[in-house]
């Protein structure tokens, strides 16, 4: 039913700060970056310098396994921002990651119509070179 | 101690334009200002608490606006927290009322959304929070924030597109009975299901429309209102909330309203049995419908069940937005003062064809923000005096 679509949303670097450089800095070695408290054991998602549940600053980073399911998506059929004009339809998507937190993203590598909640999806990443050259990336999904 | 019963409405004045080019939205709220002060039989020497917020002004905003009307109010509130602001800024008048920090509070909204061609629901959405980093990426506009909980909501519960259209349906109605209402052509549910669909499931008819517009609401001490020119319409019960993506995994259908619903029926001592109307944030279909679920009007999950076949019509299982709504009269970015507005006017009562028949008690719900990202809940209990 969609029209053929012209290419998929391009990444732009994304914006780094103190707080979220390990996660994109992650993303551009290809990981999946998560934080664990080192005091309450809670998974957060986004990172924060300090524990949103017990305000510890004993956070740690691990690497996500990258794999989850689709808690829910809508397939974004109009956008008037330039760079996703051209990419519509496209899937936007909360993916549920086996770790506990879910992750906004978009679910590409099939057709927008195949997209089902519940489905296995796996992560994916795109080279998104900062300011300086510096290798990050940004995170999407595919189909398990 | 609450100030349950004690304070009151005392002016209302919804800006009668949708299309507004020629205007500043400072001077919509001006016009706005003095269509609400009239409306109460008080004057701008009356004002000395000032309570404003627009889409486009800076953090200061509310400092402009006084300097705008020539005012030195003793309270300013700009609070921002979406297009629910107006309503949160009713209980915070109420408050400071009370507390005796300012006697008669004026509330103001203004905009020019759509002669300014703004693209409230498929638009820009990077902001220099710093969570924006982790959503601008992908591309999520307005729309598909709120249709991602309708598409949450129909795999849960076998919520079904005809449902959320029946929404749409009845909100036209009542608009086609508003002569200020921007789109007054009765639609049908197959009209909403054929209309292209904008981030599925929602469709064009499961949006709100875009307009310019403003209003101003006058609160005061219930005490005062009784010698001003209008009934008063009391205060009984508010509250207020944030719904967000908590660490962990929350469900998505769960909204702020639950929340500040459950705070403001509890000040209030009622009921959603005692209630006669709601005015709702009906910025889409899908909005209206899990407010109801998270405002107690029936069971998680039996949303779609309750608003089908007219049940948010005037005579339905509970009429919701008799004026048209943001679907269908007005929505110019932040509608919440439109629905403190409408629900004043309800239990002020006189409105023709569009009256809830005997309306004593109302229920004012706005939501502000991205439903399925972070968004806020202000809810407001109104009865006749
Ligand atoms: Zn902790």
């Amino acid at each position: 039913m969609s029209e053929p679509k012209k290419k998929d949303p391009e990444y732009g670097a994304p914006a780094v700060d103190q707080e979220s450089r390990a996660y994109w800095e992650g993303c551009g070695r290809g990981e999946l970056v998560l934080q664990r408290c080192r005091d309450c054991g809670t998974v957060q998602h986004r990172p924060r310098a300090i524990c949103a549940t017990c305000l510890s600053s004993g956070i740690e980073h691990f690497v996500a396994s990258g794999r989850g399911t689709v808690y829910t998506y809508s397939v974004v059929r109009q956008n008037q921002m330039p760079a996703f004009r051209e990419a519509v339809p496209y899937v936007v998507a909360y993916v549920q990651l086996e770790e506990g937190p879910q992750l906004l993203t978009n679910v590409v590598g099939c057709a927008p119509e195949a997209v089902s909640i519940g489905m296995p999806v796996r992560v994916d990443f795109v080279p998104t070179p900062g300011p300086r050259g510096e290798p990050l990336g940004v995170p999407r999904f595919v189909p398990a | 101690m609450s100030f349950s019963g004690q304070i009151a409405i005392a002016g209302v004045y919804e800006h009668p334009s949708r299309w507004t080019p020629d205007k500043t939205t400072y001077q919509i709220m001006g016009e706005c200002a003095r269509g609400a002060l009239e409306d109460a039989g008080l004057t701008l020497a009356d004002v000395d608490g000032l309570f404003a917020a627009t889409m486009t002004m800076g953090g200061m905003g509310v400092v402009q606006v006084a300097e705008y009307l020539n005012l030195k109010p003793r309270y300013l509130d700009g609070s921002n927290i979406g297009g629910s602001s107006f309503v949160s800024h009713v209980a915070h008048a109420g408050a400071a009322i009370h507390a005796g920090l300012c006697d008669v509070a004026l509330i103001l909204y203004g905009s020019t959304a759509a002669s300014d061609a703004m693209a409230i629901g498929t638009g820009d959405t990077s902001s220099r929070d710093p969570g924006s980093a982790f959503v601008s990426p992908y591309g999520m506009t307005l729309v598909s924030s709120y249709a991602m909980v309708a598409q949450r909501h129909m795999h849960q519960y076998g919520t079904t597109s005809e449902q959320l259209a029946d929404i749409a349906v009845s909100t036209r109605y009542h608009a086609s009975l508003n002569p200020d209402a921007k789109m007054r052509d009765l639609i049908t549910r197959e009209d909403v299901l054929a209309s292209r669909v904008i981030a599925d499931p929602l469709h064009l008819l499961d949006c709100c429309i875009i307009s310019d517009g403003g209003g101003a609401v006058v609160v005061t001490s219930l005490e005062r209102a009784k010698d001003l020119r209008r009934k008063p319409v009391v205060v009984r019960g508010t509250g207020e909330s944030v719904a967000h993506r908590e660490i962990g995994a929350p469900d998505l259908t769960t909204i702020a309203a639950k929340q500040s619903g459950a705070q403001a029926f509890a000040m209030a001592g009622m009921t959603p049995a005692d209630v006669d109307l709601c005015t709702i944030y009906d910025s889409f279909t899908i909005t209206v419908l899990v407010t109801l679920e998270n405002l107690g009007f029936c069971k998680p999950g039996e949303g779609g069940a309750f608003v089908e076949n007219g049940g948010t019509r005037l005579g339905g299982r509970m009429p919701v937005n008799p004026d048209g709504g943001g679907l269908s009269s007005n929505h110019s970015g932040m509608r919440g003062i439109f629905l403190v507005i409408e629900a004043a006017r309800q239990l002020r009562g006189g409105l023709g064809a569009r009256q809830v028949e005997g309306a004593e008690v109302a229920l004012v719900h706005g939501t502000g923000g991205y439903l399925g990202l972070m968004h806020s809940g202000a809810t407001l209990l109104l009865t006749a005096d």
